[in-house]
């Protein structure tokens, strides 16, 4: 147990905490099936079925974490620090963009492994380096990071769709999209699983993170950083430099992301590809309070819901983006409760 | 060449920069006014998107652009009255909140749509315009600027109105306050919920009407998602303007002529791809924060709910 | 002035005498403390009654419930010899009870008039001139000039509680409560904030003044009421007050704090010399920066000297601490410590090298409130051995550590674990004492190091700084309470406006001298 971070409430009362407003939405969601004369017991059957129960759709679960966590071990690293990065999203496609852009090159040119650490380390480069400028702004005339992350996400956007319409794009394919990395050199699997190694790095990434984070002197300094500038500057911290190092660890992190999403999965990036995953894992990262182990929990609940929700919703002819409602109740559930029982424990 | 500089052309080009501006001027003020009090709201989004919805359905429902419009608003209110009770009334986080109702109000207003039009795929009527008496006789400006719908007249008077109202009313110093340093409203004996509950609810009639707009006269129809990151946008716009309604029109006609120009760019000839022409809006306030960003000027209590005696 | 004795004979006398507001028996309490007990005490019109207690004693709470911010578990509450509520501060207001809280409640971003007119209902019109003309009328009242269009944050800490009492009585009200107001104020402001106090009072309002200085109670005080522990232990009324000789009035006060056979212990004594005749630990040479707000300082500490710096609030004390400690970067001038030039060095490095700096802003600067005490106190050491090892963090060396320092430094705690920002006051300074020292620095800068500290706190953190000295460090006491400067230092230097104008020797006509220094820099 560290000494330097606050002890949890008893593991079995955070459990409850973290299911009792997940039943709760579940339930106002099945009204809300009802409602619209779907059967909400067939629904989430469905949704276990596709997503849990069934060996294949477990994997495409455990296969949708990889991204997800990368991301939330990126929201991890800035959000104690104090520092907000929203701009994941744009640092996780243009990593994408640039790793499957030279994929199927380095891969046909090097041996695997070592072109699969070069396109790793591209992509965070990338990502990194696309952080760099509010890192600057941030540091030296301290501009508000959510402004100009943000202005960034939509540079990176446009930016990324520019190269794959030109420089990047595949001349042989008629729709705008990077040359596509076959599906054999891809991030090998586990056995015969659709479980690829990039799923075992992510979780590997984000356990990591949380070591750090809680355990050593430099998630401490970042702490610090985050809770109270000023005690850092007066703690004889290098807030300049930690504030750089945050940024481009974070971005870098995204930037894994993106990289794990392409050579693990796709393979290729369309032009108008958005997936937006960094809003999606804001909130999980706040409601599992910045904890590594508890961010797994709430991004696995959410790949669930993805993965099960689009089959389920489907088969209720309804439109995918209902799992969206669902999402939304249990993220305001989660918070209420969150905030009743702190309350009531005061 | 000579066909950018037609009267046609220069109409069509004013008036989609028009067009494209308007929402991000209506959610941007609401969306500074919020801020003013102290709350972020990360939900504009979802509340422009209701806007949108409802005010596509009463129009098309009830034959009325104005009726469209008033239910917009009402729409974008409903989910600021979400916000309100969550993050004003009780003090949840209002990032996670306003994500939150971001994300459902996406849902929800796809499911709507889907259910009820999905089959269908009505379209509004074109617009009903209002040409000003006299002032719509310049040539260019004429037929763009001063033939418009009312909403967008409405907008322009906001500004000065809102202006005044910030500077010059007991409405406007408790807004300060309220972002500023809330314990010292609560000490005068003013109820800083009060004051931050009437912002946002404001903030989502704007916002609302911002999206009704972008529906029933930008596009005609309503598409699921169709705002399109455009409340962020309108966030952003609010945090730069440092408090002043007129940046936030400076802002929002920078995004709408940026837009506006590719279309323009590309009749004229010029092949410059619209990726980077859609970048320069972003790119110039990443200028403008380099040049001028050192002091944002972000009222002190923003995002922080109130407590009362608190230590 | 005080009030008339012996029984009112005519009407008007006798409402004259009424209380404008009485408390009687008022009970609060909070989760583990009975903040007031069964508290009672009037205030009369024309009468400065001063409430005197130690931090803890119940002051604050007492003026909570006053202003409408808490409710009283208990007891009631009359004014005008009317029973009444005082359930939100806009009550208060209502009842015609003004009060100045100890902290600013200015909003700095809005003007002084803008700051007047806060509190309007929100469909009236502004009203402006109106708001200028009383203005003009309560600045007449109190005999001061404000400027209208002044943002407040601008305004000396002096002139912005000149406004905060302004606001108090805005709406005619006839109470004045006052929170501890000379707290942050220059000997220049002290004077004329009691010149106010007496003029107020002159006009028949009732003035509560609560303080934990016993001289300023003296100086403004017609009646005294003594709070501890969060009952009242005595009251004494205006007759017996002038009666009394100041040294009287205060030793029979102190009695009433601290239990017979205190005032002695409360007088403070000069420490001995401990100088080392060896050469200089600390030189500054000609050391200016932050823009001006430091110019061309100039001196040196030997070991075992205490150097104090006196001053007026915000004449670059602050800045000479920060640029010492490396938190400011000099404009120009150099800094040596054990002969090595550390002008340029972060504020690390000459940790590393033997600075101490203990800064005045405990929660702001000195300590990250929601973690553990004994973070906190490895704070400067994140990373160093023994608690952390490559890199990982040791806890129960951490744990180990702090447990000693509670201990020898006598935190007041139920354990390591808990957040600072739960302490009192006076045991968050005992711990950064302890943090500060305990790596037996040969440089030791400490800012107001007693500032909002009881009288048992206050002694134990001087008698701090002499045992450091006695050790041999080389300590910077950098304070604005001149009995304390002139206890412990060896030599007072005086800041006036940036620049060091004078260094006294301590002596018989040291007090004197410091005193016309700080204030005319002559």
């Amino acid at each position: 147990m560290s000494a330097t971070t606050a002890k949890p409430g008893a593991p079995v009362a955070a459990w409850l905490r973290a299911l009792l407003p997940l039943v709760l939405a579940l339930a106002i969601g099945a009204v809300i099936l009802a409602l619209l004369g779907r059967d909400p017991v067939l629904f989430y059957t469905n949704v276990l079925n596709r997503a849990v129960l069934n060996r294949s759709g477990l994997q495409e679960t455990l296969v949708l974490m990889a991204p997800l966590l990368l991301i939330a071990a990126s929201l991890i690293v800035c959000f104690r620090a104090g520092l907000w990065n929203l701009g994941v999203d744009g640092q996780f496609l243009l990593a994408a963009c640039f790793a499957s852009a030279f994929a199927a090159g380095w891969v046909a040119a090097l041996p695997y492994w070592p072109a699969m650490l070069l396109l790793f380390g591209l992509a965070a480069l990338v990502g990194a380096a696309w952080a760099m400028l509010p890192a600057f702004l941030k540091a030296q005339y301290g501009v508000n990071e959510i402004i100009s992350t943000l202005m960034m996400n939509f540079l990176g956007f446009g930016l990324s769709a520019f190269l794959i319409k030109t420089l990047f794009g595949d001349p042989e394919h008629p729709a705008p999209q990077t040359t596509m990395l076959e599906v054999a050199d891809r991030l090998p699997r586990i056995g015969d699983t659709l479980i690829h190694l990039g799923v075992v790095f992510a979780v590997a990434v984000i356990l990591a993170v949380h070591v750090v984070m809680t355990r050593t002197a430099f998630g401490l300094k970042l702490r610090i950083v985050g809770h109270n500038p000023r005690a850092a500057e007066h703690a004889g911290l290098n807030v300049r430099r930690l504030t750089f190092l945050v940024f481009a660890i974070s971005a870098a992190l995204a930037g894994l992301a993106g990289a794990v999403e392409v050579l693990g999965v796709r393979g290729v990036v369309r032009a108008d590809w958005h997936p937006g995953y960094g809003l999606l894992v804001v909130p999980l990262v706040f409601l599992a309070r910045f904890h590594g182990v508890a961010a797994i929990g709430f991004v696995f609940v959410f790949a669930v819901l993805s993965i099960g929700g689009e089959s389920a919703a489907r088969r209720a002819d309804l439109p995918n983006d209902f799992l969206l409602i669902m999402m939304s109740l249990i993220l305001v559930i989660l918070a209420v409760t969150d905030y009743v029982a702190s309350r009531a424990g005061r | 060449m000579e066909a950018l500089f037609t009267n046609a052309f220069l109409i069509a080009f004013v008036t989609g920069t028009i067009a494209a501006s308007l929402p991000l001027l209506l959610a941007g003020l609401g969306e500074q006014m919020s801020e003013k009090s102290g709350v972020l709201n990360l939900g504009l989004e979802g509340m422009m998107l209701v806007g949108a919805f409802c005010g596509f359905a009463a129009a098309l429902e009830s034959g009325s652009f104005l009726i469209g419009f008033l239910a917009g608003m009402a729409g974008g209110m409903a989910v600021a009255a979400m916000m309100a009770a969550l993050c004003v009334a009780w003090p949840l986080n209002q990032i996670v909140i306003g994500i939150a109702l971001t994300l459902g109000m996406q849902g929800a207003t796809s499911l709507a749509h889907h259910v009820l039009y999905s089959q269908s795929f009505p379209r509004l009527p074109r617009q009903p315009e209002l040409p000003l008496p006299l002032l719509s006789q310049i040539p260019v400006l004429g037929p763009s600027i001063f033939t418009q719908n009312p909403v967008v007249y409405l907008a322009f008077l906001l500004i000065p109105a809102m202006a005044w109202l910030y500077r010059s009313t007991n409405i406007g110093l408790n807004l300060a306050a309220a972002g500023s340093k809330p314990a010292a409203l609560d000490l005068a004996g003013v109820s800083v919920t009060t004051t931050r509950v009437c912002a946002v609810l404001a903030t989502g009639a704007l916002g609302g009407l911002g999206g009704a707009y972008m529906a029933n006269i930008g596009a005609g129809l309503f598409v699921p998602f169709m705002t399109g990151g455009a409340g962020f946008m309108a966030i952003v716009l609010a945090m730069l303007a440092r408090g002043r309604p007129s940046w936030v029109l400076g802002g929002a006609l920078l995004v709408g002529f940026a837009s506006s120009i590719t279309t323009a760019l590309q009749v004229a000839g010029f092949n410059i791809p619209t990726d980077l022409v859609l970048m320069l809006p972003f790119g110039t306030i990443m200028l403008v924060l380099m040049l001028f960003g050192r002091r944002a000027g972000l009222p002190a209590a923003l995002g922080l709910p109130y407590h009362r005696g608190a230590r | 002035m005080p009030e008339g004795t012996g029984a009112a004979t005519t009407e008007a006398d006798r409402r004259l005498d009424s209380p404008l507001v009485r408390l009687s028996g008022i009970t609060r309490r909070f989760p583990g403390v009975l903040a007031n007990n069964d508290v009672s005490f009037d205030i009369r019109p024309g009468e400065v009654h001063a409430l005197l207690g130690e931090n803890g004693a119940g002051k604050s709470t007492l003026i909570a419930i006053l202003s409408g911010v808490l409710q009283p578990d208990a007891g009631r509450i009359e004014v005008g010899g009317r029973r009444v509520r005082i359930g939100s501060p806009r009550d208060a207001i209502r009842l015609g009870i003004g009060t100045v809280y100890q902290h600013s409640t200015l909003v700095p971003t809005l003007t002084v008039v803008q700051n007047l007119m806060l509190g309007q209902r929100w469909w009236r019109p502004l009203g402006r001139a109106a708001a200028l003309a009383r203005l003009e009328e309560v600045s007449a009242l109190l005999g001061v000039r404000v400027e209208p269009d002044a943002l407040a944050g601008t305004l000396s800490l002096g002139q912005q509680q000149q406004v905060e009492i302004i606001k108090a009585l805005w709406r005619g009200e006839r109470v004045l409560v006052l929170d501890e107001p000379t707290s942050m104020l220059t000997p220049q402001g002290v004077e004329e904030l009691g010149q106010v106090i007496a003029r107020l009072a002159a006009q028949g309002f009732g003035i509560v003044f609560v303080s934990h200085k016993l001289q300023e109670v003296l100086a403004f005080g017609h009646r005294v009421t003594v709070l501890k522990l969060g009952r009242k232990v005595g009251e004494i009324p205006p007759e017996r007050l002038s009666a009394l000789s100041p040294a009287a009035a205060t030793a029979e006060i102190v009695d009433l704090m601290f239990g017979r056979g205190a005032s002695d212990a409360a007088a403070p004594r000069r420490r001995r010399s401990s100088i080392r005749p060896s050469a200089p630990l600390l030189e500054v040479e000609g050391l200016s920066a932050g823009n001006g707000a430091l110019a061309d300082v100039t001196f040196a500490i030997r070991p075992g000297e205490v150097f104090g710096i006196a001053g007026v609030d915000g004449n670059g004390q602050k800045q000479l601490a920060e640029a010492l400690a490396g938190q400011l970067p000099a404009d120009a001038g150099r800094i040596t410590l054990g002969g090595q030039d550390i002008t340029t060095l972060s504020v690390a490095r000459r940790r590393a090298l033997g600075l101490s700096y203990l800064t005045d802003d405990r929660l702001g600067e000195g300590t990250v409130g929601s973690f553990s005490i004994g973070t906190n106190l490895v704070l400067k050491r994140v990373g160093e051995r023994p608690f952390w090892e490559a890199g990982f963090e040791r806890p129960a060396r951490i744990t180990d550590h702090a447990r000693e320092m509670i201990a020898s430094y006598d935190v007041r705690t139920p354990g390591p674990e808990v957040p600072i920002a739960n302490l009192s006051g006076g045991n968050v300074q005992k711990a950064l004492f302890g943090r500060e020292l305990a790596q037996a620095p040969k440089l030791f800068i400490t800012n107001k190091p007693t500032y909002g500290l009881d009288v048992a706190n206050i002694r134990a953190a001087r008698d701090r700084i002499s045992a450091a000295a006695a050790d041999g460090v080389a300590c910077l006491l950098i304070s604005t309470e001149l009995d304390e400067l002139l206890e412990l230092s060896d030599r007072v230097g005086v800041m006036y406006r940036g620049r060091l104008v004078g260094v006294v020797e301590n002596g018989p006509d040291a007090e004197r001298a410091i005193g016309r220094l700080m204030v005319s820099g002559a």
